[in-house]
Protein backbone atom coordinates (compact mmCIF):
# COMPACT_ATOMS: atom_id res chain seq x y z
CA UNK A 1 0.00 0.00 0.00
CA UNK A 2 1.45 3.33 -0.98
CA UNK A 3 -0.81 5.34 1.30
CA UNK A 4 -0.46 4.65 5.01
CA UNK A 5 -2.41 5.93 7.98
CA UNK A 6 -4.34 8.48 5.96
CA UNK A 7 -6.43 10.55 8.33
CA UNK A 8 -10.05 11.33 7.47
CA UNK A 9 -12.38 13.57 9.45
CA UNK A 10 -11.77 11.73 12.70
CA UNK A 11 -15.42 12.14 13.55
CA UNK A 12 -16.61 8.64 12.88
CA UNK A 13 -19.10 7.44 10.33
CA UNK A 14 -22.51 9.06 10.43
CA UNK A 15 -25.63 7.14 9.55
CA UNK A 16 -27.74 8.19 6.57
CA UNK A 17 -30.36 9.56 8.95
CA UNK A 18 -27.83 11.94 10.49
CA UNK A 19 -26.88 13.44 7.12
CA UNK A 20 -28.41 16.43 5.39
CA UNK A 21 -30.14 15.63 2.08
CA UNK A 22 -27.13 16.56 -0.08
CA UNK A 23 -24.70 14.39 1.84
CA UNK A 24 -27.23 11.62 2.04
CA UNK A 25 -27.65 11.60 -1.74
CA UNK A 26 -23.84 11.55 -2.07
CA UNK A 27 -23.50 8.58 0.28
CA UNK A 28 -26.36 6.70 -1.35
CA UNK A 29 -24.70 7.11 -4.71
CA UNK A 30 -21.50 5.59 -3.33
CA UNK A 31 -23.42 2.80 -1.62
CA UNK A 32 -25.05 1.96 -4.95
CA UNK A 33 -21.60 1.66 -6.59
CA UNK A 34 -21.79 4.99 -8.41
CA UNK A 35 -18.75 7.19 -9.16
CA UNK A 36 -18.12 10.69 -7.89
CA UNK A 37 -16.70 13.02 -10.54
CA UNK A 38 -14.69 16.25 -10.05
CA UNK A 39 -17.60 18.66 -10.58
CA UNK A 40 -19.98 16.77 -8.31
CA UNK A 41 -20.73 18.01 -4.83
CA UNK A 42 -18.72 16.18 -2.17
CA UNK A 43 -18.26 16.59 1.58
CA UNK A 44 -15.20 18.58 2.53
CA UNK A 45 -13.82 15.63 4.49
CA UNK A 46 -14.07 13.36 1.44
CA UNK A 47 -12.16 15.87 -0.66
CA UNK A 48 -9.45 16.43 1.95
CA UNK A 49 -8.99 12.74 2.70
CA UNK A 50 -8.68 11.94 -0.98
CA UNK A 51 -6.11 14.68 -1.53
CA UNK A 52 -4.06 13.23 1.33
CA UNK A 53 -4.40 9.69 0.05
CA UNK A 54 -3.81 10.33 -3.66
CA UNK A 55 -1.05 12.82 -2.86
CA UNK A 56 0.70 10.30 -0.63
CA UNK A 57 0.39 7.70 -3.33
CA UNK A 58 1.80 10.08 -5.97
CA UNK A 59 4.70 11.05 -3.72
CA UNK A 60 5.43 7.38 -3.09
CA UNK A 61 5.77 6.80 -6.82
CA UNK A 62 8.17 9.72 -7.14
CA UNK A 63 10.31 8.93 -4.10
CA UNK A 64 10.03 5.26 -5.08
CA UNK A 65 12.07 6.04 -8.19
CA UNK A 66 15.13 6.59 -5.99
CA UNK A 67 15.83 3.16 -4.45
CA UNK A 68 15.50 1.51 -7.86
CA UNK A 69 17.16 4.34 -9.73
CA UNK A 70 20.08 3.52 -7.44
CA UNK A 71 20.72 0.38 -9.55
CA UNK A 72 20.00 1.56 -13.09
CA UNK A 73 23.64 2.48 -13.66
CA UNK A 74 24.75 -0.88 -12.25
CA UNK A 75 22.22 -3.20 -13.90
CA UNK A 76 24.18 -6.28 -14.95
CA UNK A 77 22.95 -6.72 -18.54
CA UNK A 78 21.62 -4.40 -21.22
CA UNK A 79 18.23 -6.07 -21.04
CA UNK A 80 18.01 -5.72 -17.25
CA UNK A 81 19.03 -2.10 -17.56
CA UNK A 82 16.32 -1.44 -20.14
CA UNK A 83 13.65 -3.21 -18.06
CA UNK A 84 14.61 -1.35 -14.90
CA UNK A 85 14.66 1.98 -16.72
CA UNK A 86 11.23 1.26 -18.17
CA UNK A 87 9.95 0.34 -14.73
CA UNK A 88 11.25 3.47 -13.03
CA UNK A 89 9.89 5.50 -15.92
CA UNK A 90 6.48 3.88 -15.37
CA UNK A 91 6.65 5.00 -11.76
CA UNK A 92 7.24 8.60 -12.81
CA UNK A 93 4.25 8.17 -15.12
CA UNK A 94 2.13 6.84 -12.24
CA UNK A 95 3.14 9.88 -10.23
CA UNK A 96 1.98 12.05 -13.08
CA UNK A 97 -1.48 10.41 -13.41
CA UNK A 98 -1.97 10.57 -9.67
CA UNK A 99 -0.99 14.23 -9.38
CA UNK A 100 -3.45 14.90 -12.20
CA UNK A 101 -6.15 12.96 -10.34
CA UNK A 102 -5.43 14.97 -7.18
CA UNK A 103 -5.49 18.22 -9.17
CA UNK A 104 -9.12 17.53 -10.08
CA UNK A 105 -9.82 18.04 -6.36
CA UNK A 106 -8.52 21.59 -6.44
CA UNK A 107 -4.91 21.27 -5.28
CA UNK A 108 -1.92 21.97 -7.55
CA UNK A 109 1.01 19.67 -8.22
CA UNK A 110 3.38 22.44 -7.14
CA UNK A 111 1.64 22.74 -3.78
CA UNK A 112 1.74 18.98 -3.23
CA UNK A 113 5.41 18.92 -4.24
CA UNK A 114 6.22 21.67 -1.77
CA UNK A 115 4.41 19.72 0.95
CA UNK A 116 6.45 16.63 0.12
CA UNK A 117 9.74 18.53 0.12
CA UNK A 118 9.03 20.19 3.45
CA UNK A 119 8.11 16.85 5.00
CA UNK A 120 4.50 17.91 5.60
CA UNK A 121 3.10 15.24 3.29
CA UNK A 122 4.28 11.66 3.61
CA UNK A 123 5.17 8.86 1.25
CA UNK A 124 5.24 5.13 1.86
CA UNK A 125 7.60 3.98 4.62
CA UNK A 126 9.06 1.30 2.36
CA UNK A 127 11.08 3.73 0.26
CA UNK A 128 13.13 4.73 3.27
CA UNK A 129 14.97 1.42 3.13
CA UNK A 130 18.21 1.06 1.16
CA UNK A 131 18.76 -1.10 -1.93
CA UNK A 132 22.13 -2.73 -1.33
CA UNK A 133 22.56 -5.49 -3.89
CA UNK A 134 21.11 -6.39 -7.28
CA UNK A 135 18.82 -8.91 -5.54
CA UNK A 136 17.07 -5.92 -3.97
CA UNK A 137 15.74 -5.05 -7.44
CA UNK A 138 14.14 -8.49 -7.37
CA UNK A 139 12.84 -8.11 -3.83
CA UNK A 140 11.40 -4.66 -4.49
CA UNK A 141 9.50 -5.90 -7.54
CA UNK A 142 8.38 -9.13 -5.96
CA UNK A 143 7.49 -7.94 -2.45
CA UNK A 144 7.02 -4.17 -2.61
CA UNK A 145 5.12 -4.08 -5.89
CA UNK A 146 3.37 -7.27 -4.82
CA UNK A 147 2.16 -5.57 -1.64
CA UNK A 148 1.19 -2.45 -3.55
CA UNK A 149 -0.91 -4.46 -5.98
CA UNK A 150 -2.89 -6.02 -3.10
CA UNK A 151 -4.17 -2.58 -2.23
CA UNK A 152 -4.35 -1.08 -5.69
CA UNK A 153 -6.38 -3.74 -7.43
CA UNK A 154 -9.44 -3.10 -5.22
CA UNK A 155 -8.89 0.65 -5.61
CA UNK A 156 -9.81 0.30 -9.27
CA UNK A 157 -13.36 0.22 -7.88
CA UNK A 158 -12.89 3.23 -5.62
CA UNK A 159 -15.70 5.80 -5.56
CA UNK A 160 -13.74 8.74 -6.98
CA UNK A 161 -13.78 8.45 -10.78
CA UNK A 162 -10.40 9.98 -11.71
CA UNK A 163 -8.64 7.97 -9.00
CA UNK A 164 -10.29 4.71 -10.06
CA UNK A 165 -9.36 5.29 -13.71
CA UNK A 166 -5.75 6.15 -12.87
CA UNK A 167 -5.60 2.96 -10.84
CA UNK A 168 -6.74 0.80 -13.75
CA UNK A 169 -3.76 1.88 -15.79
CA UNK A 170 -1.37 1.70 -12.86
CA UNK A 171 -2.41 -1.85 -11.97
CA UNK A 172 -1.63 -3.15 -15.43
CA UNK A 173 1.89 -1.83 -15.20
CA UNK A 174 2.39 -2.88 -11.59
CA UNK A 175 1.64 -6.48 -12.36
CA UNK A 176 4.38 -6.41 -15.01
CA UNK A 177 6.72 -4.91 -12.42
CA UNK A 178 5.89 -7.60 -9.94
CA UNK A 179 6.60 -10.32 -12.50
CA UNK A 180 9.93 -8.85 -13.52
CA UNK A 181 10.90 -8.65 -9.85
CA UNK A 182 10.04 -12.29 -9.35
CA UNK A 183 12.05 -13.13 -12.48
CA UNK A 184 15.13 -11.42 -11.03
CA UNK A 185 14.61 -13.30 -7.76
CA UNK A 186 14.36 -16.58 -9.63
CA UNK A 187 17.64 -15.98 -11.45
CA UNK A 188 19.32 -14.99 -8.22
CA UNK A 189 17.87 -17.79 -6.10
CA UNK A 190 18.89 -20.37 -8.68
CA UNK A 191 22.21 -18.78 -9.52
CA UNK A 192 25.65 -19.05 -7.95
CA UNK A 193 26.01 -19.39 -4.16
CA UNK A 194 26.84 -15.66 -4.01
CA UNK A 195 23.65 -14.80 -5.88
CA UNK A 196 21.58 -17.05 -3.67
CA UNK A 197 23.06 -15.36 -0.63
CA UNK A 198 22.10 -11.96 -2.02
CA UNK A 199 18.57 -13.18 -2.72
CA UNK A 200 18.10 -14.50 0.82
CA UNK A 201 19.59 -11.34 2.29
CA UNK A 202 17.23 -9.19 0.23
CA UNK A 203 14.25 -11.21 1.43
CA UNK A 204 15.47 -10.92 5.03
CA UNK A 205 15.72 -7.15 4.78
CA UNK A 206 12.54 -6.47 2.80
CA UNK A 207 10.11 -8.93 4.41
CA UNK A 208 9.02 -6.98 7.47
CA UNK A 209 9.17 -3.53 5.80
CA UNK A 210 6.85 -5.01 3.14
CA UNK A 211 4.39 -6.18 5.81
CA UNK A 212 4.53 -2.64 7.26
CA UNK A 213 3.38 -1.23 3.94
CA UNK A 214 -0.20 -2.17 4.84
CA UNK A 215 -0.02 -0.09 8.01
CA UNK A 216 -0.83 -1.21 11.56
CA UNK A 217 -4.09 -2.95 12.34
CA UNK A 218 -6.91 -0.53 11.66
CA UNK A 219 -9.73 -2.65 13.04
CA UNK A 220 -10.67 0.11 15.48
CA UNK A 221 -9.68 3.16 13.46
CA UNK A 222 -12.36 5.81 12.93
CA UNK A 223 -10.38 7.12 9.95
CA UNK A 224 -10.44 3.75 8.24
CA UNK A 225 -14.12 3.23 8.95
CA UNK A 226 -14.95 6.58 7.35
CA UNK A 227 -12.69 5.90 4.34
CA UNK A 228 -14.30 2.52 3.87
CA UNK A 229 -17.78 4.04 4.01
CA UNK A 230 -16.67 6.44 1.29
CA UNK A 231 -15.12 3.56 -0.67
CA UNK A 232 -11.75 5.20 -0.91
CA UNK A 233 -10.38 2.37 1.19
CA UNK A 234 -11.71 -1.01 0.19
CA UNK A 235 -10.22 -3.49 2.68
CA UNK A 236 -8.80 -3.44 6.17
CA UNK A 237 -5.02 -3.40 6.59
CA UNK A 238 -5.01 -6.80 8.31
CA UNK A 239 -7.12 -8.34 5.60
CA UNK A 240 -4.69 -7.19 2.88
CA UNK A 241 -1.63 -8.18 4.89
CA UNK A 242 -3.03 -11.69 5.35
CA UNK A 243 -3.74 -11.96 1.65
CA UNK A 244 -0.20 -10.84 0.85
CA UNK A 245 1.39 -13.39 3.17
CA UNK A 246 -0.84 -16.17 1.85
CA UNK A 247 0.22 -15.42 -1.69
CA UNK A 248 3.90 -14.79 -1.00
CA UNK A 249 4.80 -17.66 1.33
CA UNK A 250 4.41 -20.38 -1.35
CA UNK A 251 6.36 -18.20 -3.81
CA UNK A 252 9.27 -18.05 -1.36
CA UNK A 253 9.11 -21.84 -1.11
CA UNK A 254 9.18 -22.11 -4.87
CA UNK A 255 12.28 -19.91 -4.92
CA UNK A 256 13.93 -22.03 -2.24
CA UNK A 257 14.22 -19.02 0.03
CA UNK A 258 13.27 -18.78 3.69
CA UNK A 259 10.95 -16.09 4.99
CA UNK A 260 12.63 -14.73 8.13
CA UNK A 261 9.79 -15.67 10.49
CA UNK A 262 9.89 -18.73 12.74
CA UNK A 263 6.18 -18.39 13.37
CA UNK A 264 5.16 -18.58 9.74
CA UNK A 265 2.92 -21.61 9.56
CA UNK A 266 -0.13 -22.69 7.56
CA UNK A 267 -3.25 -22.58 9.71
CA UNK A 268 -5.77 -25.02 8.30
CA UNK A 269 -8.58 -23.70 10.44
CA UNK A 270 -8.42 -20.12 9.22
CA UNK A 271 -7.30 -21.16 5.75
CA UNK A 272 -4.30 -18.84 5.86
CA UNK A 273 -0.83 -18.49 7.32
CA UNK A 274 -0.05 -17.49 10.87
CA UNK A 275 2.85 -15.04 10.91
CA UNK A 276 4.71 -12.57 13.12
CA UNK A 277 3.84 -8.91 13.24
CA UNK A 278 6.55 -6.52 12.12
CA UNK A 279 8.19 -4.26 14.67
CA UNK A 280 5.70 -1.40 14.81
CA UNK A 281 8.08 0.79 16.80
CA UNK A 282 10.39 0.70 13.82
CA UNK A 283 7.47 1.61 11.55
CA UNK A 284 6.58 4.67 13.64
CA UNK A 285 10.24 5.68 13.73
CA UNK A 286 10.37 5.52 9.94
CA UNK A 287 7.19 7.61 9.67
CA UNK A 288 8.79 10.19 11.93
CA UNK A 289 11.67 10.51 9.50
CA UNK A 290 14.06 8.07 11.13
CA UNK A 291 14.14 5.44 8.40
CA UNK A 292 17.58 4.28 7.25
CA UNK A 293 17.36 6.49 4.13
CA UNK A 294 14.70 9.04 5.13
CA UNK A 295 17.10 11.96 5.16
CA UNK A 296 18.77 10.98 1.87
CA UNK A 297 15.45 10.53 0.06
CA UNK A 298 14.15 13.97 0.95
CA UNK A 299 17.56 15.48 0.37
CA UNK A 300 17.63 13.97 -3.13
CA UNK A 301 14.16 15.24 -3.97
CA UNK A 302 14.97 18.69 -2.62
CA UNK A 303 18.22 18.84 -4.55
CA UNK A 304 16.51 17.86 -7.80
CA UNK A 305 13.86 20.51 -7.19
CA UNK A 306 16.33 23.27 -6.22
CA UNK A 307 18.82 22.51 -8.98
CA UNK A 308 16.02 22.33 -11.51
CA UNK A 309 14.52 25.68 -10.58
CA UNK A 310 16.38 27.59 -13.30
CA UNK A 311 15.11 25.10 -15.88
CA UNK A 312 11.49 25.43 -14.84
CA UNK A 313 11.74 29.22 -14.72
CA UNK A 314 13.40 29.34 -18.15
CA UNK A 315 10.77 27.11 -19.73
CA UNK A 316 7.99 29.29 -18.36
CA UNK A 317 9.77 32.47 -19.47
CA UNK A 318 10.28 31.08 -22.97
CA UNK A 319 6.65 30.00 -23.22
CA UNK A 320 5.55 33.50 -22.13
CA UNK A 321 7.77 35.13 -24.74
CA UNK A 322 6.41 32.87 -27.44
CA UNK A 323 2.85 33.64 -26.41
CA UNK A 324 3.55 37.37 -26.40
CA UNK A 325 5.18 37.18 -29.84
CA UNK A 326 2.22 35.27 -31.20
CA UNK A 327 -0.22 37.84 -29.80
CA UNK A 328 1.84 40.71 -31.26
CA UNK A 329 1.80 39.04 -34.66
CA UNK A 330 -1.99 38.69 -34.65
CA UNK B 1 33.99 -2.81 -49.19
CA UNK B 2 34.70 -3.09 -45.48
CA UNK B 3 36.70 -5.98 -44.09
CA UNK B 4 35.16 -7.81 -41.14
CA UNK B 5 37.69 -6.15 -38.86
CA UNK B 6 36.70 -2.71 -40.12
CA UNK B 7 33.03 -3.55 -39.88
CA UNK B 8 33.44 -4.76 -36.30
CA UNK B 9 35.34 -1.63 -35.36
CA UNK B 10 32.73 0.61 -36.99
CA UNK B 11 29.81 -1.21 -35.34
CA UNK B 12 31.51 -0.76 -31.97
CA UNK B 13 31.70 2.97 -32.68
CA UNK B 14 27.96 3.15 -33.29
CA UNK B 15 27.11 0.82 -30.41
CA UNK B 16 29.43 2.48 -27.92
CA UNK B 17 28.03 5.94 -28.69
CA UNK B 18 24.54 4.65 -27.92
CA UNK B 19 25.70 2.74 -24.84
CA UNK B 20 27.75 5.50 -23.26
CA UNK B 21 25.22 8.25 -23.95
CA UNK B 22 22.33 5.99 -22.90
CA UNK B 23 24.13 5.30 -19.65
CA UNK B 24 24.85 8.96 -19.02
CA UNK B 25 21.24 9.93 -19.63
CA UNK B 26 20.03 7.12 -17.39
CA UNK B 27 22.04 8.66 -14.54
CA UNK B 28 19.34 11.35 -14.35
CA UNK B 29 16.59 8.92 -13.45
CA UNK B 30 14.61 10.32 -10.52
CA UNK B 31 16.56 13.59 -10.41
CA UNK B 32 15.29 15.69 -13.32
CA UNK B 33 14.06 19.28 -12.87
CA UNK B 34 10.45 18.30 -13.55
CA UNK B 35 8.53 15.04 -13.82
CA UNK B 36 7.90 15.32 -17.56
CA UNK B 37 11.64 15.73 -18.17
CA UNK B 38 12.37 12.71 -16.02
CA UNK B 39 10.10 10.64 -18.21
CA UNK B 40 11.54 12.06 -21.44
CA UNK B 41 15.13 11.44 -20.30
CA UNK B 42 14.32 7.84 -19.38
CA UNK B 43 12.69 7.44 -22.77
CA UNK B 44 15.80 8.67 -24.56
CA UNK B 45 18.04 6.44 -22.46
CA UNK B 46 15.80 3.46 -23.20
CA UNK B 47 15.95 4.08 -26.95
CA UNK B 48 19.72 4.35 -26.82
CA UNK B 49 20.13 1.16 -24.79
CA UNK B 50 17.90 -0.60 -27.33
CA UNK B 51 20.08 0.68 -30.17
CA UNK B 52 23.16 -0.50 -28.28
CA UNK B 53 21.77 -4.02 -28.21
CA UNK B 54 21.32 -3.94 -31.98
CA UNK B 55 24.67 -2.41 -32.94
CA UNK B 56 26.76 -4.38 -30.47
CA UNK B 57 24.78 -7.53 -31.18
CA UNK B 58 25.68 -7.21 -34.84
CA UNK B 59 29.28 -6.37 -33.93
CA UNK B 60 29.49 -9.61 -31.97
CA UNK B 61 28.11 -11.57 -34.94
CA UNK B 62 30.55 -9.98 -37.35
CA UNK B 63 33.45 -10.64 -35.00
CA UNK B 64 32.46 -14.29 -34.73
CA UNK B 65 34.36 -14.81 -31.50
CA UNK B 66 31.35 -15.73 -29.38
CA UNK B 67 30.91 -12.31 -27.78
CA UNK B 68 27.36 -10.97 -27.61
CA UNK B 69 26.22 -7.39 -26.96
CA UNK B 70 26.49 -7.87 -23.18
CA UNK B 71 30.01 -9.26 -23.40
CA UNK B 72 31.04 -6.26 -25.47
CA UNK B 73 29.30 -3.77 -23.19
CA UNK B 74 30.39 -5.24 -19.88
CA UNK B 75 33.73 -6.93 -20.46
CA UNK B 76 35.80 -4.42 -22.41
CA UNK B 77 37.98 -1.81 -20.76
CA UNK B 78 38.49 1.85 -21.70
CA UNK B 79 41.05 1.18 -24.41
CA UNK B 80 38.62 -0.98 -26.38
CA UNK B 81 35.74 1.51 -26.26
CA UNK B 82 35.11 3.36 -29.51
CA UNK B 83 32.59 6.05 -28.56
CA UNK B 84 33.01 9.74 -29.29
CA UNK B 85 34.51 11.85 -26.52
CA UNK B 86 31.36 14.00 -26.57
CA UNK B 87 29.08 11.28 -25.21
CA UNK B 88 31.31 10.35 -22.28
CA UNK B 89 31.27 13.92 -20.96
CA UNK B 90 29.61 13.97 -17.53
CA UNK B 91 26.04 15.23 -17.12
CA UNK B 92 27.00 18.31 -15.10
CA UNK B 93 23.79 20.38 -15.02
CA UNK B 94 20.62 19.82 -17.05
CA UNK B 95 21.84 22.42 -19.54
CA UNK B 96 25.04 20.48 -20.29
CA UNK B 97 23.08 17.27 -20.57
CA UNK B 98 20.66 18.71 -23.09
CA UNK B 99 23.36 20.55 -25.05
CA UNK B 100 25.37 17.32 -25.31
CA UNK B 101 22.22 15.56 -26.45
CA UNK B 102 21.44 18.24 -29.01
CA UNK B 103 24.93 18.20 -30.55
CA UNK B 104 24.97 14.42 -30.70
CA UNK B 105 21.42 14.18 -32.07
CA UNK B 106 22.24 16.69 -34.80
CA UNK B 107 25.06 14.37 -35.93
CA UNK B 108 23.19 11.15 -35.23
CA UNK B 109 20.18 12.04 -37.33
CA UNK B 110 22.36 12.82 -40.36
CA UNK B 111 24.40 9.69 -39.85
CA UNK B 112 21.39 7.40 -39.56
CA UNK B 113 19.74 9.05 -42.55
CA UNK B 114 22.87 8.33 -44.57
CA UNK B 115 22.93 4.72 -43.36
CA UNK B 116 19.28 4.04 -44.05
CA UNK B 117 19.95 3.04 -47.63
CA UNK B 118 23.18 1.19 -46.88
CA UNK B 119 24.01 -1.95 -48.87
CA UNK B 120 24.54 -3.93 -45.70
CA UNK B 121 21.02 -5.07 -44.96
CA UNK B 122 21.31 -5.24 -41.17
CA UNK B 123 23.01 -1.86 -40.94
CA UNK B 124 20.30 -0.26 -42.98
CA UNK B 125 17.58 -1.97 -40.91
CA UNK B 126 19.07 -0.83 -37.60
CA UNK B 127 19.51 2.69 -38.99
CA UNK B 128 15.92 2.83 -40.14
CA UNK B 129 14.56 1.70 -36.78
CA UNK B 130 16.88 4.03 -34.84
CA UNK B 131 16.10 6.98 -37.07
CA UNK B 132 12.46 6.99 -35.95
CA UNK B 133 13.58 7.30 -32.33
CA UNK B 134 16.37 9.77 -33.01
CA UNK B 135 14.08 12.06 -35.01
CA UNK B 136 12.14 12.54 -31.80
CA UNK B 137 15.32 12.95 -29.72
CA UNK B 138 16.57 15.65 -32.11
CA UNK B 139 13.29 17.50 -32.02
CA UNK B 140 13.12 17.43 -28.25
CA UNK B 141 16.75 18.41 -27.62
CA UNK B 142 16.52 21.28 -30.15
CA UNK B 143 13.31 22.56 -28.50
CA UNK B 144 14.92 22.36 -25.08
CA UNK B 145 18.08 24.17 -26.20
CA UNK B 146 15.93 26.90 -27.72
CA UNK B 147 13.74 27.25 -24.65
CA UNK B 148 16.66 27.35 -22.22
CA UNK B 149 18.87 29.52 -24.41
CA UNK B 150 16.07 32.03 -24.84
CA UNK B 151 14.44 31.62 -21.39
CA UNK B 152 15.97 33.71 -18.60
CA UNK B 153 19.29 35.46 -18.13
CA UNK B 154 20.49 32.63 -15.92
CA UNK B 155 19.43 29.90 -18.32
CA UNK B 156 21.00 31.75 -21.24
CA UNK B 157 24.33 32.03 -19.39
CA UNK B 158 24.23 28.36 -18.46
CA UNK B 159 23.44 27.22 -21.99
CA UNK B 160 26.17 29.40 -23.51
CA UNK B 161 28.63 27.93 -20.98
CA UNK B 162 27.52 24.41 -21.89
CA UNK B 163 27.92 25.13 -25.60
CA UNK B 164 31.39 26.62 -25.10
CA UNK B 165 32.42 23.71 -22.93
CA UNK B 166 31.19 21.01 -25.31
CA UNK B 167 32.03 22.58 -28.66
CA UNK B 168 35.62 21.20 -28.74
CA UNK B 169 34.05 17.72 -28.86
CA UNK B 170 32.00 18.42 -31.99
CA UNK B 171 34.80 18.09 -34.53
CA UNK B 172 35.54 14.46 -33.73
CA UNK B 173 32.14 13.43 -35.03
CA UNK B 174 33.17 14.39 -38.56
CA UNK B 175 36.74 13.11 -38.62
CA UNK B 176 37.04 10.09 -40.83
CA UNK B 177 39.53 7.29 -41.19
CA UNK B 178 39.67 4.16 -43.36
CA UNK B 179 37.23 2.39 -41.05
CA UNK B 180 34.62 5.13 -41.44
CA UNK B 181 35.14 5.45 -45.16
CA UNK B 182 34.72 1.70 -45.57
CA UNK B 183 31.18 1.95 -44.19
CA UNK B 184 29.96 5.55 -44.15
CA UNK B 185 32.11 8.66 -44.24
CA UNK B 186 30.82 11.25 -41.73
CA UNK B 187 32.84 14.15 -43.19
CA UNK B 188 30.27 15.10 -45.85
CA UNK B 189 27.54 15.29 -43.17
CA UNK B 190 29.09 18.40 -41.63
CA UNK B 191 27.25 20.87 -43.86
CA UNK B 192 23.82 19.54 -42.90
CA UNK B 193 24.87 19.43 -39.24
CA UNK B 194 26.04 23.05 -39.38
CA UNK B 195 22.82 24.20 -41.00
CA UNK B 196 20.71 22.47 -38.34
CA UNK B 197 22.85 23.63 -35.43
CA UNK B 198 23.16 27.22 -36.66
CA UNK B 199 19.41 27.55 -37.03
CA UNK B 200 18.73 26.23 -33.53
CA UNK B 201 21.48 28.30 -31.91
CA UNK B 202 20.15 31.44 -33.59
CA UNK B 203 16.66 30.80 -32.26
CA UNK B 204 18.15 30.02 -28.87
CA UNK B 205 20.05 33.35 -28.97
CA UNK B 206 23.30 31.44 -28.39
CA UNK B 207 26.63 32.24 -30.02
CA UNK B 208 28.43 29.53 -31.89
CA UNK B 209 32.07 29.42 -30.68
CA UNK B 210 34.66 30.72 -33.16
CA UNK B 211 37.24 28.06 -32.67
CA UNK B 212 36.75 24.75 -34.38
CA UNK B 213 39.49 23.10 -32.36
CA UNK B 214 38.58 19.44 -31.92
CA UNK B 215 39.65 16.99 -29.23
CA UNK B 216 39.96 13.53 -30.68
CA UNK B 217 40.82 9.99 -29.71
CA UNK B 218 37.46 8.59 -28.58
CA UNK B 219 36.29 6.72 -31.63
CA UNK B 220 39.77 5.45 -32.42
CA UNK B 221 40.25 4.44 -28.79
CA UNK B 222 43.61 6.21 -28.76
CA UNK B 223 42.81 8.54 -25.86
CA UNK B 224 39.52 8.73 -23.99
CA UNK B 225 38.83 11.26 -21.26
CA UNK B 226 39.24 10.33 -17.59
CA UNK B 227 35.46 10.22 -17.25
CA UNK B 228 34.94 6.98 -19.15
CA UNK B 229 36.81 4.75 -16.73
CA UNK B 230 34.67 5.84 -13.81
CA UNK B 231 31.54 5.23 -15.79
CA UNK B 232 32.67 1.72 -16.72
CA UNK B 233 33.66 0.96 -13.14
CA UNK B 234 30.06 1.56 -12.11
CA UNK B 235 28.41 0.04 -15.15
CA UNK B 236 30.51 -3.12 -15.26
CA UNK B 237 30.70 -3.77 -11.54
CA UNK B 238 28.40 -6.79 -11.33
CA UNK B 239 29.59 -8.82 -14.34
CA UNK B 240 33.20 -8.13 -13.33
CA UNK B 241 32.72 -8.98 -9.64
CA UNK B 242 30.71 -12.13 -10.36
CA UNK B 243 32.03 -13.39 -13.70
CA UNK B 244 30.27 -16.78 -13.45
CA UNK B 245 26.83 -15.42 -12.69
CA UNK B 246 23.84 -15.27 -15.03
CA UNK B 247 21.51 -12.36 -14.39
Amino acid sequence: MYAQMVKSTGEGVRSLDEMDPQERAFQERIDAGGKIEPKDWMPDGYRKTLVRQIGQHAHSEIVGQLPEGNWITRAPTLERKAILLAKVQDEAGHGLYLYCAAETLGVTRDQMTRDLLSGKMKYSSIFNYPTLTWADMGAVGWLVDGAAIMNQVPLQRTSYGPYARAMVRICKEESFHQRQGFDIMMKMARGTPEQKRMAQDALNRFWYPSLMMFGPSDADSVHSAQSMAWKIKMNSNDELRQKFVDLTAPQADYLGLTIPDENLKWNEEKGGYDFSEPDWDEFFDVLKGNGPCSVERLEDRNRAWDEGRWVREAMLAHADKKRAAKLAAE
Amino acid sequence: MATDAQLFEWLCRMGDNALVLGHRVSEWCGHAPVLEEDIALANTALDLIGQTQLWLGLAGEVEGAGRDADALAYRRDVLDFRNLLLVEQPNRDFGHTMMRQFLFDAWHIEMLSALKGHDHEQISAIAEKSLKEVTYHAERSADTVIALGDGTEESHTRMQAALDRLWPYVGEMFLSDDTDRAVCDPAPLRAAFDARVNAVLAEATLTRPDSDFAHKGGKTGVRHTEHLGHMLAVMQFLPRAYPDAQW
